[in-house]
């Protein structure tokens, strides 16, 4: 009976838009399914930090670094703030890292292609920041109250980034005939792993529906895929480059949307399986930066232990 | 929650001399210096804020959801706490 009472508490709550907070009584799947999804943002964030970070030392001019180094550290705080939105709920940054280290976890499928050309990074910026940016402004009206307060602060924060990522584009786009190339290539193969972010379709999304019923999220993949194209459409046809290869954009009257072809969700599989052209190196590199941070975090647990005794002492 | 990230701290930051503090997120660390520093770095990098205050989460003591119908009753019928519940005169224009 109790539990019946506390699961109508709770949906009316969401029924009235409602938030719910970390100490509201909630069904155990809406608590899973929200430390999968945050960690798994959390994930995405700092995993992210990597192809970004691998053009650092070379990006071409110095007003270009700053704005690279500050988008990085962004990625960074924003992995922060998602983290501790999902220890509310009863995990802990160790059990998630562990999850991220053992490959237990998954993070956005888009991390695992590399950066090959400064263009890449523009294009990042440009596609795979609009596509984050669009996904993330839904979620910061999810019914999770610290995930939605966290995703407010991201969004504020992340909107540099897309334009940061278009000006470095058009930059390229405008230039010589080989960086035109360049930016066409980039486009060409960040088009698919870009809508792949949105993740599957939503009649083959194991996730989506009690996503949406519990209103964490507002909208499914498939709406935002399209409103992403939709979008970023005219934003290629500025650049005066070609639509992406394969990609059969169309503008279609009768439904006033554009009509494209969808990714190939095989690759999709295999790449969050583990199999796409960078999830070994992924990994490492995070492991590493894991284990070479270890004796930071003990010299400052037994700091920590110090200063409390002396305290006690005193 | 208390793990090799060091104990959780929440973060107050004030926008401007005059004005509250206002609650804006949580981070780890270890000590109070490294929390001050942590959430200068993680929420004041746009100046945000001119001043901040962290205290540690486990020193926050706070209202349960499940009582929040008994314990904030006493407040719920007493309009007359509220300037619009009294009459003035027409002519009356400044009160």
């Amino acid at each position: 009976m109790e539990t019946i009472n506390l699961e109508s508490i709770f949906e009316a709550k969401l029924a009235k838009n409602e938030m719910i907070e970390p100490k509201d009584w909630m069904p155990d799947n809406y608590r899973k399914h929200l430390i999968r999804q945050i960690s798994q943002h959390a994930h995405s964030e700092i995993v992210g930090m990597l192809p970004e970070g691998n053009w650092i030392t070379r990006a071409p001019s110095l007003r270009s670094k700053i704005v690279l180094l500050a988008k990085v550290q962004d990625e960074g705080g924003h992995g922060l703030y998602l983290y501790t939105a999902a220890e509310s709920l009863g995990t802990s940054r160790d059990e998630m890292l562990d999850a991220l280290h053992t490959g237990k976890a998954k993070y956005s499928s888009i991390f695992n292609y590399p950066t090959l050309t400064w263009a890449d990074v523009a294009a990042i910026g440009w596609l795979v920041d609009g596509a984050a940016i669009m996904n993330q402004v839904m979620l910061q009206r999810s019914s999770y109250g610290p995930y939605s307060r966290a995703m407010i602060r991201i969004c504020k924060e992340e909107s540099f980034h897309q334009r940061q990522g278009y000006e470095a584009m058009t930059t390229m786009a405008f230039g010589s005939a080989e960086q035109k190339q360049m930016a066409q290539d980039a486009l060409n193969r960040f088009w698919f792993p870009t809508l792949m972010m949105f993740g599957p379709p939503d009649s083959e999304s194991p996730n989506s529906d009690n996503a949406v019923k519990w209103k964490i999220k507002r909208e499914t993949n498939d709406e935002l895929r399209q409103r992403f194209v939709n979008q970023t459409m005219p934003q290629i046809e500025y650049l005066g480059l070609q639509i992406p290869t394969n990609s059969n954009i169309k503008w279609n009257e009768e439904r006033q949307q554009y009509d494209f072809s969808e990714p190939n969700w095989a690759e999709f599989k295999n790449v969050i399986h583990g199999n796409g052209p960078c999830n070994k190196e992924r990994l490492k590199a995070r492991n590493e930066a894991h284990k070479n941070g270890e004796w930071v975090r003990e010299a400052a647990t037994a700091y920590a232990k110090h200063q409390n005794e002396k305290n006690i002492a005193a | 929650m208390s793990d090799s990230q060091g104990p959780l701290w929440e973060v107050f930051v004030q926008k401007k001399s005059g004005q509250p503090f206002v609650h804006c997120g949580n981070l780890h660390a270890f000590d109070k210096e490294m929390a001050l520093q942590n959430a200068r770095d993680l929420y004041t990098r746009r100046m945000e804020g001119m001043a901040l205050w962290v205290v540690l989460s486990e020193h926050i003591v706070a209202s349960s959801p499940e009582d929040q119908g008994s314990f904030f009753e006493p407040a719920n019928d007493k309009i007359f706490r509220h300037p619009t519940f009294y009459q003035v005169p027409d002519i009356i224009k400044h009160m």
